[in-house]
């Protein structure tokens, strides 16, 4: 076994993760219509280059990205674009976001795309614009564009790789599956980034409750040299976090506010390694995923092979859902996902799971009591933050005590309110008083400007009043200078008269008429 | 006039201290004059508190001239797009009594922003110079629209238009703006012991 560290904290809740028999991945087969969200990243939403009407095949662009940070967006299969209107996504707000709606025509005809011959001979540079083309954005969980993560290497020295197999949450599969069925696949893409990145060492990450998976993994690093390491260690959650499970392996903290890269380090999720050595060795986009469909409410749990835009409802349908047995949909897992209000919103890239739980299984959690101070949440925090004083300050909206305590660094990952006797949903203040910050942030820069620019205009009107003031005074003296050389002249008098003249003419002429 | 000193200590005490008193004086006086501070700083804190609106809804016209009357000891609660936020915040900083905003300057709301439907704009311009932060653009008989990022929704555009053809929209909508609430405080409801829930 290799060395590992220990970190602060973490608990240990029901796996659960034999319900949906990792390993064997199952088809979710083609439903009537698409919806593709054309958000499913982090940053600017892809925009579009179809119209409603418009025919297209599987692999063609529907979107393209959208200035830097942003990722385009492929049709998962032939069909006819019928509408593009806003519609609910996978969202914690169940508020509609911007959509296409392809109606599949069941033929599933596809472009042909082509992939490099020989990565190994192709520039890094060569390879991301291959990556960001493919529209993989990270498959984790957050959707961070992968051609951005990999841009990392321009500013930071980076030394190591670490492909994030650690899957902590119960109940989720899909990288465990991924991992038993296309090790390979994992670990020629781990080394495409590792190329791209200029790094040396690849270490993929292994949580020890996936044996099948380990050795997998063991079997396919054995092929891609001495660089190229399997890291396992004992089941806790949450060890995938990725500043967790960077101490870890290493040992080493990532700074505070800081990233991975201030070490030296990038993390990637296997799917995502699958996603790139697709995009690079077929050309392929990224239009489809694995997505653990569990929860004791179906009957055909398991991991299925999704294409991106697939309604819940369809694979709700194919997994055989016991309307019956359940209150609500979770889209990810137990302890970071988020309920949804809808069955139509779609499978998106960053999806993993879908638990579908009994009452049973997952009760509705009871009306939360007093902190009595027990403590008990800043033993199971893995940032070894302080929840107790995190939320009371989150409560008294202390934006200046939340930042000294460090809520920033909060990965929320819900350990703290698994382990509160009150069941004070702690993590929800937490994203509240992020929120927070993050828009009083955005008010004062905002107000800032708008300073600026009265001040500006301020000045403007000032110095347009004074040139104004002293083009009249420059009249003034002209005139003052010409009476005077004209000497009897008045020109006042000869106004006056001037004004007489017309006043008496425009009398005669109303008179007239 | 040592001697003098010596034998009268009065006389010395008082001396001494009149020297010291003209020595610091001229030190405190020199000070006074080289580091003045230009400007009264306390308006400038309280400018960073305000909202930067520019609407005028407190009477002054802009957040400047409100924050300068406030250091003068105006009220505090003039402000409707600050809202309490800013009343509290300007009562901290001022240390006195945080009161609730003044219903006659209006009533705290949303952020707006400004949108002219630009097909019924006629390009008089008026909104233009109506405008604080000189966020629309557009020329005399052209055309004028609203730089959204720039627009502070103060309103002030809306009144001098003579077609009517500026709304004032939400600037937040939508999932992009959207951010999680803080949970209800368990304290409001009442279920500190177990009869307590029965009896709810």
């Amino acid at each position: 076994m290799n060395t590992f560290f220990n970190i602060h904290g973490g608990i240990h809740p029901e796996e659960e993760k034999h319900l949906s028999n990792p390993g064997t991945v199952l088809d979710a087969g083609l439903p009537q219509s698409l919806v593709l969200p054309l958000s499913q990243h982090i940053g600017k939403p892809s925009s579009l280059c179809v119209k409603p009407g418009d025919y297209v095949l599987g692999g063609q662009l529907l979107a393209e990205a959208d200035g830097m940070v942003s990722v385009p967006l492929h049709a998962p299969t032939s069909g006819t674009v019928i509408a593009i209107e806003p519609r609910p996504v996978p969202h914690p707000s169940a508020l509609d976001n911007l959509c296409l709606e392809l109606a599949c025509d069941g033929e599933d005809r596809w472009i042909e795309y082509r992939g490099c011959e020989d990565w190994r001979t192709e520039t890094p540079e060569s390879l991301i614009s291959r990556i960001s083309a493919a529209g993989i954005a990270g498959m984790g969980g957050a959707g961070f564009p992968t051609a951005v993560k990999l841009m990392a290497r321009e500013r930071l020295p980076l030394t190591t790789l670490i492909i994030n197999g650690t899957e902590c949450e119960p109940y989720i599969t899909a990288d465990d599956t991924l991992m038993q069925v296309d090790a390979a696949g994992i670990v020629e893409g781990a080394q495409i980034l590792a190329r791209i990145l200029a790094v040396e060492d690849i270490l993929l990450a292994v949580e020890d409750n996936k044996p099948a998976a380990l050795a997998a993994m063991r079997k396919a690093a054995e092929t891609a040299g001495e660089h190229c390491k399997v890291m396992t260690f004992p089941t806790k959650y949450p060890s995938g976090g990725e500043k967790q499970l960077i101490e870890i392996l290493t040992g080493q903290q990532v700074p505070a506010g800081g990233l991975p890269a201030d070490l030296g380090i990038v993390c990637q999720n296997p799917g995502t390694a699958v996603a790139a050595r697709d995009a690079v060795c077929h050309g392929k986009p990224l239009t489809d995923r694995i997505v653990t469909l569990t929860g004791r409410a179906l009957m055909r749990p398991g991991n299925y092979r999704t294409r991106l835009g697939t309604p819940i409802e369809h694979l709700l349908t194919v997994a055989g859902f016991d309307p019956s047995q359940n209150r609500r949909l979770i889209h990810g897992g137990p302890m970071m996902g988020f309920a949804l209000e809808s069955a139509a919103v779609p499978i998106v890239k960053t999806t993993n799971c879908i638990l579908v739980p009994t009452e049973q299984e997952l009760p509705t959690p009871p009306d939360a009591q007093a902190c009595i101070r027990c403590g008990l949440c800043a033993e199971a925090c893995p940032a070894s933050l302080l929840p107790q004083q995190l939320y009371w300050y989150a409560r008294a909206k202390d934006q200046e005590q939340l930042e000294r305590h460090h809520l920033a660094d909060c990965i929320e990952c819900g350990a703290c309110s698994w382990v509160c006797p009150s069941h004070i949903p702690l993590v929800q203040y937490y994203r509240a008083a992020k929120g927070m910050i993050r828009e009083s942030k955005a008010e004062k820069v905002r107000s800032d400007r708008s300073r600026d620019r009265f001040e500006a205009r301020e000045a403007r009107l000032e110095q347009e009043a004074i040139a104004r003031e002293a083009q009249r005074a420059a009249r003034r003296a002209a005139a003052e200078k010409k009476a005077a050389a004209g000497g009897a002249d008045d020109p006042v008098a000869a106004a006056i008269a001037r004004a007489k003249a017309k006043k008496e003419s425009a009398g005669n002429e109303e008179s007239g008429s | 006039m040592l001697t003098l000193l010596q034998s009268d200590p009065l006389l010395a005490a008082l001396l001494a201290l009149l020297g010291l008193g003209l020595g610091f004086g001229g030190i405190l006086g020199y000070a006074s004059v080289r580091f003045k501070t230009e400007g009264n700083p306390l308006v400038d804190q309280i400018n960073q508190l305000l909202p930067q609106t520019q609407c005028g809804q407190c009477g002054h016209p802009g957040c400047k001239p409100y924050a300068t009357a406030i250091a003068e000891g105006g009220a505090i609660n003039k402000c409707p797009p600050g809202g309490q936020e800013t009343i509290d915040a300007l009562a901290d900083l001022l240390d006195v009594e945080p009161l609730t905003l003044d219903a006659e300057h209006g009533e705290e709301k949303e952020p707006n922003v400004a949108y002219i439907r630009e097909d019924e704009c006629i390009g008089c311009t008026k909104c233009i110079q109506a405008c604080p932060v000189d966020a629309i653009l557009g020329a005399a008989k052209l055309m004028h629209t609203v730089i959204a990022d720039e627009c502070t929704g103060c309103d002030l555009c809306v009144e001098p238009c003579p077609v009517d053809c500026i709304d004032m929209l939400p600037r937040k909508g939508g999932i992009e703006h959207w951010r999680w609430e803080l949970p209800e405080p368990s304290e409001n409801k009442n279920n500190i012991i177990a009869t307590d829930r029965e009896a709810a």
